[in-house]
Formats: structure tokens, sequence, C-alpha cells
């Protein structure tokens, strides 16, 4: 045993250009940023408003800024598939070799879902949950960034991975065996498992803390059944993360047993059954899935009554609708592997249970139908997506309907039309959620709206990038092309492959529309500015105060009369909030998260690379701080009554 | 532009038909997948065109600029539209839970296919990167070619002496997966002679790509002509599967004249030979030495 | 770890309205009510995770690849001397927070002190039975049996070790700090977490040690 356990020179990919570029790029980036904040002294500003802020709603924006940026990783991932895979034919066999290829598309899928779907949900989630709720906080203000920091630091180590040691080549679901040490002796595997229980420590305690955040942190009149739909729909979503999350735990932890100690777990050796990874990642997976599109569910049913202008039509179906899918995702799994020779009456269970998921979902389909039926539609760029949401993801749905009929996915499963058939709802269905949340929110959190043209030209470019990449690899699958493929002999793919190429270029236009919306947006934020706090004409409690609101959301916290509570007091039905102020006891700032997310990387990185007393000193550390912040933990700080008055002079 | 919308949607499965795909069968099971697969997208299209259509309609009619349309700010439920809504998608549901449950047992990859022709086993062993197939009547071997009567049921029994697989010919119908200590059963047949591709469905790891295979489909008689000029080739003795077993890709399909009889249940039972070791121990362990010359 | 670094604000506005704060209309719970809540849905997802064990011991269980089976390794007399000292610990964990409710320092000490001793006890016998089996050739990579009974043992244990840690950080925190709101949330919540522990245990000895020497 080494000093540095397996860590080397060699680590360092220095004969693969691609990846020495990008990390140099990186490096300049980070340097640059690094350098600007130092010498503008912005350093303190970071520190006190963001690093160690407990506050809901900026916790939610690094949520959402992280997911931004992951999203750019992500996507460099997808193009280069993209062009490798449109000139891979035949005896010319692309530009990425097969080492690098295959790390491209594990990193795409665990990057997409655990660092950028996730994340940017969760965002949404903490930041408009709490608002929406009518409360100060969430729960448990301090865990919150925790949870937040554990997710960056799961982050920070799977990218490291891009320039010290390689990523896993085993899919994002790294099946054993090929995941088990005799077929994958590299790091890469260990960065995906570590980086992996990292964050996913970050996201179950996130999960409690939004769970008990709705269940008992309510303001006074919002019943269970006054509560906004999106509110329902994060209940259900981290109710499922909850449940879920553990059972992923578990199962790394087990291939990790395998992988480090030697255990038998999934091995070929010894009695290990591969099958009960593939069941049990799948028990994860699928509820999963719905962890990431029941919030995006949410954020439609918010934006489209809003810019109907109604109330959403069946609000008791639309609950019903979401709790159920929140069990029955429980119920599908295995319909990930009717190919694995279950036998026919376990597969027809399977089928006909995941076809049963159809029916609530379609209700909430018809819901938001009815929803627009009756109201006076404002194009804004939030209904955009919206509007370009339903009938994407009404094929989505379909054609994953038809892959839970047992017998066609006998020919379609593993093939890019499966493919096809997640990136239609994931794309159709949490991205454009993601961006409808992120473009109606945003000026609640900042105070001026994104700028509209660009928001447009994104819409168009997305969507019309989406169907343009995805069409082709349903047609594909249909002719049997297989996933993950390197290279292929067929010369009947090429032209698919070239079409979904250029809808992949036509995406790239669009997430270079968002960052140009972003640009434009913060620097015109003046003539963008929204003075009233409610620039869309909102129904629900986080257009009630001010953009950006105070550290404490509300200065009284509103008394709830009834569901969309907003709309029932411009109404002039519920009385405008009587009470007197009274004092706020607002949490204090916590360096916990931050501190305790640096000595978890150091653990992670250590643990990965097998650096054993590198692993103790960084436990040791965690240990320390959690101790500290045990006996120093400050107390709150309590804003009076005449303070509050200076402070909003207009409550 | 939803007309447009749904050419996309609608295009792929016209033009897909007409390659070597899952919408060209050429035996029982495939037929009866790709009638299963048309059935079902039919049944969904009933309610996924008018979805589609109504978004279309809903969102123009009640544009804001739009004076005619009636603005209803309070209409947010309705019995019968509610009892509507769920009981369609419940309908449709029920049509296909009952063409899947249906469907999973008439194509169940065990259950055996009616025909008049004798059936043939095939034993399907899944390596890094290639398919070895082992005809134990025939007591012949191959790697990355399957040889097989047309007209005749094939039943497969199939393995993987390494990680996990899935062994599949998409015009033939079903796949089904290869795990090492385990023995998968999958029955195809195909209608008439012909060379199909195969491929290897699950991702294995660097030599995943080239670990295809072509089926063909000869004459009953062809196929009798075929295994006795098979039986010349050299034999797979035991240094040869371990040479076969190591990791790498084989350039060109092979042959071989006998194989030891027990060799599948030995590999399902991990007791066969193991994989010669490289002396290289590279990063991956992997080496690109192609076995099997 | 959930709810004792947190610091919930909290508003009880149930005044007059007669609702139970936390249930819609009295406004947000009292911390008290939220922290122990959050702990519980802790412990559910911890139950979670167990099951996900569980579930994979069940299936291991027969894979004993030529090596030995549970029936042949288990000792059930050692395993009931651990269980009981567990299910004691259990009892002295409830009278040390009955004693921190009533903010006596010294019998919390002593009842903290006597589910330590159990606790350290059951470890003992547990590292013990687990060293043995080990010499005995039946370690955790003879075969997938024995990989996911250690597991199945080793995370129980490793949670009755975090829990020690825990316990003694409490005492420290009692004797520094004094019985503070933030402290008898903590040790509420310990207390709810050595519980979950002996519920884990008992499913284990049933399914793990009762069911394995049945064979």
């Amino acid at each position: 045993m080494t000093l540095l356990g397996r860590l080397s020179w060699d680590a360092i990919p220095l004969h693969e250009p691609i990846v020495m570029v990008t990390a140099g790029v990186l490096f300049v980036v980070l340097l640059g940023t690094g350098a600007t904040v130092l010498l503008k002294g912005w350093l303190p500003y970071l520190w006190r408003e963001w690093i160690t802020s407990v506050d809901h709603k900026r916790i939610g924006v690094m949520y959402c800024l992280l997911a931004l940026v992951m999203l750019i990783r992500g996507f460099a991932d997808a193009l280069m598939m993209r062009s490798h895979q449109a000139m891979a034919v035949g005896a010319g066999k692309g530009f990425l070799p097969p080492d690098h290829y295959d790390q491209i598309f594990s990193a795409h899928g665990t990057i997409m879902i655990f660092f950028v779907a996730m994340p940017f949900m969760i965002g949404l989630m903490n930041f408009a949950v709490p608002l929406q709720l009518g409360v100060r906080d969430v729960a448990f203000p301090t865990l919150n960034s925790v949870s937040f920091w554990l997710t960056a630091t799961g982050v920070l180590l799977i990218n490291t991975s891009l320039v010290v040691g390689e990523f896993a080549r085993t899919g994002w679901l790294v099946y054993p065996p090929l995941s088990e040490r005799a077929f994958s002796p590299g790091v890469g595997v260990d960065y995906y498992l570590w980086a992996l229980q990292i964050s996913g420590a970050g996201t179950l305690l996130g999960g409690i803390n939004l769970v008990t955040t709705i269940l008992k942190m309510r303001a006074p009149g919002m019943r269970y059944t006054r509560m906004p739909i999106f509110c329902w729909t994060a209940l259900a979503s981290n109710l499922l993360i909850v449940a879920a999350f553990p059972i992923l735990t578990a199962t790394l932890a087990m291939l990790t047993l395998d992988r480090y100690l030697g255990f038998h777990f999934f091995t070929n050796e010894a009695g290990g059954n591969q099958m009960l990874f593939v069941n049990l990642i799948w028990a994860w997976g699928h509820p999963e899935v719905y962890i990431l599109v029941l919030p995006a569910f949410g954020v439609f049913s918010e934006v489209i009554a809003t810019f109907s202008g109604k109330p959403l039509f069946g609000y008791r179906s639309m609950v019903l609708a979401t709790l159920a899918i929140c069990i029955l995702s429980f119920m599908v799994w295995l319909h990930h592997f009717f190919t694995m020779g279950a036998g026919a009456d376990v597969n027809g269970v399977f089928g006909v249970m995941t076809m049963i998921i159809a029916v609530p979902t379609g209700v909430k389909v018809f819901n938001w139908l009815f929803t627009m039926y009756g109201g006076r539609l404002r194009f804004e760029v939030p209904m955009l997506w919206a509007v370009a949401f339903i009938p994407t993801f009404v094929v989505g749905g379909m054609t994953g309907v038809l892959l839970a009929v047992p017998p066609a996915d006998f020919v379609l499963h593993n093939s890019v039309f499966l493919v096809a058939h997640f990136h239609n709802v994931i794309i159709g269905g949490v991205l454009f959620a993601a961006f409808a949340g992120y473009t109606y929110w945003f000026p609640k959190a900042f105070g001026f709206r994104l700028h509209d043209g660009w928001g447009r030209a994104a819409v168009v470019l997305w969507v019309s990038g989406f169907y343009l990449a995805f069409m082709p690899l349903y047609a594909l699958g249909l002719m049997g092309m297989t996933r993950r493929l390197q290279h292929y002999d067929n010369p009947a793919w090429q032209p698919w492959l070239i079409a979904a190429w250029l809808g992949a270029l036509l995406i790239l236009g669009g997430i270079a529309s968002l960052a140009m919306q972003l640009y434009v947006s913060v620097r015109e934020r003046r003539s963008l500015a929204d003075e009233s706090g409610d620039p869309w004409d909102g129904r629900t409690l986080e257009w009630a105060t001010r953009s950006p609101p105070p550290p404490w959301n509300f200065a009284r916290l509103p008394q709830v009369e009834g569901r969309d509570a907003l709309a029932l007091m411009k109404r002039g039905e519920a009385e405008a909030t009587p009470d007197p102020l009274e004092p706020i006891e607002m949490p204090r700032n916590s360096a916990y998260g931050f501190v305790g997310a640096f000595f978890t990387y150091i653990t992670g990185f250590a643990l990965v690379w097998q650096i054993w007393w590198l692993v103790v000193l960084g436990l040791l550390a965690g240990f320390a701080t959690t101790l500290w912040i045990a006996w120093y933990q400050p107390g709150e700080r309590e804003i009076g009554v005449e303070e509050l008055r200076a402070l909003e002079p207009a409550a | 532009m939803i007309a447009a919308r749904r050419w996309l949607t609608l295009a792929p499965l016209a033009l897909a038909g007409c390659s070597a795909g899952v919408l060209d069968p050429r035996g029982p099971v495939a037929r009866g997948e790709k009638q299963i697969l048309l059935d079902s997208v039919a049944a969904m299209l009933l309610i996924v065109v008018p979805v589609m259509l109504a978004t279309v309609a809903f969102a123009w009619w009640f544009r804001a600029g739009n004076r005619r349309a009636r603005y209803r700010p309070d209409w947010d439920y309705s019995g019968k539209l509610e009892l509507l809504i769920w009981s369609v998608p419940a309908m449709i549901v029920l049509f296909l839970g009952g063409t899947g449950w249906v469907g999973a047992h008439l194509l169940d990859p065990r259950r055996p296919i009616p025909a008049t022709a004798a059936p043939i086993e095939v034993q399907v062993v899944a390596l890094d990167w290639k398919w070895l197939f082992l005809y134990p009547d025939q007591r012949v071997a191959t790697v990355n070619r399957l040889v097989v009567p047309a007209g005749a049921p094939i039943h497969f029994r199939l393995t993987s002496a390494t990680v996990m697989n899935s062994f599949f010919v998409p015009q033939l119908g079903s796949q089904i997966y290869a795990m090492a200590g385990m023995e998968a059963q999958l029955r195809l047949a195909a209608d008439r002679p012909g060379r199909y591709p195969g491929i290897a469905a699950h991702y294995s790891g660097k030599g995943f790509s080239d670990m295809t295979f072509t089926v063909d489909a000869l004459p009953a008689a062809q196929f009798t002509a075929w295994a006795a000029r098979a039986r010349a080739a050299p034999p797979l003795d035991e240094a040869r599967y371990r040479q076969l077993a190591r990791r790498g890709t084989v350039p060109a399909p092979l042959m071989f004249g006998t194989a030891p009889p027990r060799l599948f249940d030995a590999i399902v039972a991990q007791r066969a030979p193991a994989a010669e070791r490289p002396r290289d121990a590279s990063n991956q362990g992997e080496s690109d030495a192609e076995a099997g010359k | 770890m959930s709810g004792e670094i947190a610091d919930p604000r909290h508003e009880d506005r149930s005044g007059g309205k007669g609702d139970p704060p936390g249930h819609g209309e009295g406004g947000p719970a009292p911390k008290q009510v939220t922290v122990a809540f959050g702990f519980w849905i802790f412990l559910l997802s911890d139950i979670i995770m167990f099951s996900g064990l569980f579930a994979s011991y069940a299936v291991l269980a027969p894979n004993t690849a030529g090596g030995p089976a549970g029936s042949e390794l288990f000792e059930l007399r050692l395993v009931f001397v651990e269980t009981l000292c567990l299910l004691f610990s259990s009892f002295t964990c409830g009278v040390m927070s009955i004693m921190a409710v009533k903010q006596r320092a010294g019998a919390t000490y002593l009842w903290a002190g006597l589910t330590a001793l159990l606790g350290l006890s059951f470890l003992a016998i547990e590292l013990y039975e687990l060293t043995h089996l080990v010499l005995e050739g039946a370690g955790p990579t003879r075969s997938a049996f024995l990989s996911a009974l250690f597991t199945l043992v080793g995370a129980h244990g490793l949670h009755v070790a975090a829990g020690l840690a825990w316990l003694t950080v409490m005492m420290g925190q009692v004797a520094t700090l004094g019985f503070t709101d933030a402290v008898q949330r903590r040790l509420l919540c310990f207390g709810l977490y050595w519980h979950a522990l002996d519920i884990i245990w008992v499913a284990l000895f049933t399914v793990v040690y009762l069911y394995g020497v049945m064979g």
C-alpha cells in the first residue's frame, strides 16, 4: 500500500486530447471565476448570502444553478454521442474509441438524471413550496443547506473523474457483473458509487425535510384540500424519495462491498445473483421516474391554471391521480426487464400494472386540457413550454405503454426506441417543466423577468430539436438498432442518425438561447423589473409577497380561506391579513453544510482511490464539525416588530 | 403545425418498415409481436390523436385575444367530464391490458411453437464479445454464425460465460437475457430461407458493438448437408474454448467439428474451463487480441 | 442526524382556533413536533434500507456455494444473550428518557450508562461471533449467503455503534449545556432511534437466526 492508494500520475488522462482540452478550459474558467470573485471582493458577499445561507429560496436557486451548469456538461456528452454515431458506420468508426465512448454514454445518463433533473426539480420545490404554503422556511433550514452541499459534493466528485481517473463504462445503472471489480477494475465505478451515495444522502435528507414541511408547516387555514397542486405533487415526490432512495443506498452499498471487500452479492461466482441487483435498482429506479415527473406535473398544473386565468380543473381528481401514481410506481419495476425470462404470469401482471399508471396520468392530461377550456390563455413563455409539453408527453406516454406490453417489449427492449421513449418523457416532461418553472418563478426569486424573445427562441429550438433528435430514434429502434453502439454496419441507419444529430444541434441552439436569455435579462434587469411581486397574475401565495421575498417570506403569515388563496384575496373574498405584526424568529446562517460537504468530498475522493489514512482523517474531521455544530449551533435571531416595520414599510 | 407533428410521429412507423427490423418479421414470433405492437399503437391513437387536436384547438380558441371565446373563470369541475376522463383511459387500458396479458402468454419465450417440422436444439453462450452456438444433436459448434433449418422451430437454451447479455434476432422476434450461472429458454422459427442479422442487445463492454452474428436459415436438406460439412472442421477442445473465452472479438465466424457433449451444462454450472488470461495486465484487464484464430 | 442540527422556526398560532398546530388550521407546528416527526420519517427510511438488506438476505440465503449454511453456523444461545442485552437496553433507554424529561442529570447519566453498557455487551458478543465465523473460514467472501449475512448483521451493528457514539455525545451535552430544549429534542430522537434498532433486531433475530437454525 502506498501513501496515495491507487492514485498516481497515470490517473490523469494526458493521452486523451478531448478530455485534456475540456479540462484545460474548465480550469481556466474556474480560475477566472475564482480570481474575479476574489479581486472584486465578492467573497464575503457570497459566503454570507449564499454559501452559508439556510434560506430555502437561496438554496433552491443554487440547486437550479447547479442543474443548469450540469445540463451543459450532460449535453456536451450528448452532442459528442450524436456526432459520433452520425459518422460511425461501417469502416468509419467515428472519432471516439470504445473506451471513451462507453464513458460518455454512462456519464450522460448519470449526470442528466442525478445532477440535472433531480437538482432542478428539488430546486424548484425548495424555492416554491414554502412560499406556496405561506410559511417562512422549510422545517429544517440548516439541514436543507446540508442537503444541497451534499448534492454539490456528489457533483464535484463525479466531475473530478473527468480529470483524475475515468468515468464508469457500465451504463448509467452499473449493471453487474460488468460493474464488478473483475470486469471493471478501474476507478470509474467507484467514482459513480461514492458520488451517488453522497448526493443520495443529500436527496434523502431533503426529502425528509420537504415531507415534514408540507405535512407540518402550513399557513393558518391551509388545509390539505386547499394546498396548491404543486405542493401535492411535491409531497408525493418527496414521499417517494423517502421510500425509494434507501433502496438505492442499500443496493449501491452491496455493490461497493463486492468491489472493495470481495463480497458476493452480484458476482458470477460463489452464489452471487445479478438479477437481485437488477430488481433492487429498478425498485428504486422506477419510483425515481415519478420523483422527477410528479413535480413536473405540478409545475404545469400551476402554469396552465395561472395563464388560463382559471382554477385548475378537477383538483380532487388531480390529487387522487397524483397519489395513485405515487403508490402504483412501486409496483411496476419488473417492466424494465421483461426479457429476463420471468414467465408469462409475472410479465403479464407487471405489464398490466404499468398500464394502469397510464389511467391517472391520462386523467391529468385531460384535466390540463379542461383547465385551458373556457380560459383566457396568455401565451407567456412558461405557458408555451406547457403547451409544447402536452402533445410531446402524450407521445412519450403512448410509447411507454407500448413498452409495457410484454410481447412488444420483447422486440423493443434495449433498443433506441426505448432511448427515444424515455427522452420523450424526460425532456418533454421533466425538462420542459424545469424550464417552465424556471421562467415562471424567476421574477419571484430576483425581482425581474427573464427576457421574452430569447425565451421564445429557446422554446422553438428545444421543441423542434427534440422532435428532430428523437423521432428518428423511434424509427431506428423499429429497424433493430440497439442502444449504446459505438459503431454499426447498416448504412440504412445513417441518414436517421444524421437527422438526430441535426436535432441535437438545434437543442444546442436552445441551450445557447437560455444562456443568452439569462445574460440579456441580467443586463436589462431594470427594464424587466417587476415591482408588483405578481407579474403573471398568479393565484397562489408565492405571489402574495414582494419580489424577491424578504428572508422571512411573509411579514404576517397569510390567513388561508380557500384554494387558490391569492386569487380569493384579489377578489376580496378573503379578508387581507388583519393580524398585528408579531416578532419573527429567523435561523442564523450556518457554515455546517459547506464545511461538512468539504470533508465529505475529501472522504469520498479518498475512498475512490483507497487512500485509507485520508478516509479516516476526512471522517474524523466531519465528525468534529458535527460536534462543533452540536455545541455551538447559533440560536435563532429574533426580528422585533419595530425592526420589521422598518424593513417592511408596506406591512 | 399539429399535422406536421403528427406526421413526424407516424412517419417513423411507416418508413421503418422497409428495413430489416421488427416491422419486417420473418417468423411466427416476430409476426405476432409486430401485430400486437401495431394493434396497441392503433388503440392508443384513438385517444392520443383527439388529445393532440384538442390541445391545439383549445389553445387556439381560448387565446386571450379571441373575443368570441367565452371566458368561464370559475369553471373547474364537471362530474360528467370527470367520469369520462377516468373511464376513457381506463377502457383503453383494459383493452391493452388484455392484449398484454394474452400476448405475454401466447408469445412467452418458453412456449413451444406449433409446427410440422421437427424442432432443433441450439445452445447459446454469450462470451466477451462473441456468440458461441452449440448444436447438441449435430455435435457441431459455431461462433457468430447461427445456421438453422427454415420452417423448423428452434429451441434455444442460453447462458453467459461472462457478463449479462441479450440475444436478439430482430426479424425472428423475442430477445432474451443470457446470464452466467443461469439458463434461459427461447423458442423462435424462421418462415423461409434467408439471412437475418442478429445482435447483442445488452451493453457488455468494449467489444459490444462487434458482437453481431448472422442467422442463416437454410432449406432442411441443405441444413443437414451443412452440418455434415461442419463436422470436418477442427474440434472445439479445451484449449480452443479457453482461447475463445478470452476478451476480444473475432473477425469472422468460426466453425468447430465437434464440441464437448456437456459443455453447455458445464458453463451453466460454472465448471467450464476458465478464459485464458492475457499476459499484459492493462488498466481494464482487457485484451484486444483476437481470439479463436 | 436529521433533527438535532435543524433549527426550524415556529409560529404557534393555534390560539383561539382550537385546532392542533400543523394540521392546516393553526399554522406551522412548533419545533418539538417537527423535529420528532422528521426523525420518524428518517427512521422509516432507515427501515426501508434495512428491508433492502433483508430482501437480499432472503434471496441469497440458499446460495451457500458449497460453504456452510446458517444451520451449521448459528449458536442460538449466544444470540439469545445478545437479544436480551438489546431488549434490556431499550428498557434502560426508556427510563433514561423519563429521567431526562424530569431533568434529573444524575439519574440520566446512570441509565444512559446502563444503556451503553448493554449496547457494548451486545456489540462485543456480535463481534466475537463474527470473528469466530471468519476464523472458521466462514467469512463474508466465502459465499453470497455469508456476504448477505455479514452485511445485514454488520449494518445493524454499525447502527448500534453509531448510537453509542451519539449517546456519549448527548451525555456530554447534558453535562455542558444542561437540559436545554435542543438537548431534550436530541435525546427524544435518540430514544426513537434506539427503539427502532431494537425492532430491526427482532426482525433480524427471527429471519436470520430462528429461520436459519430451522434450516
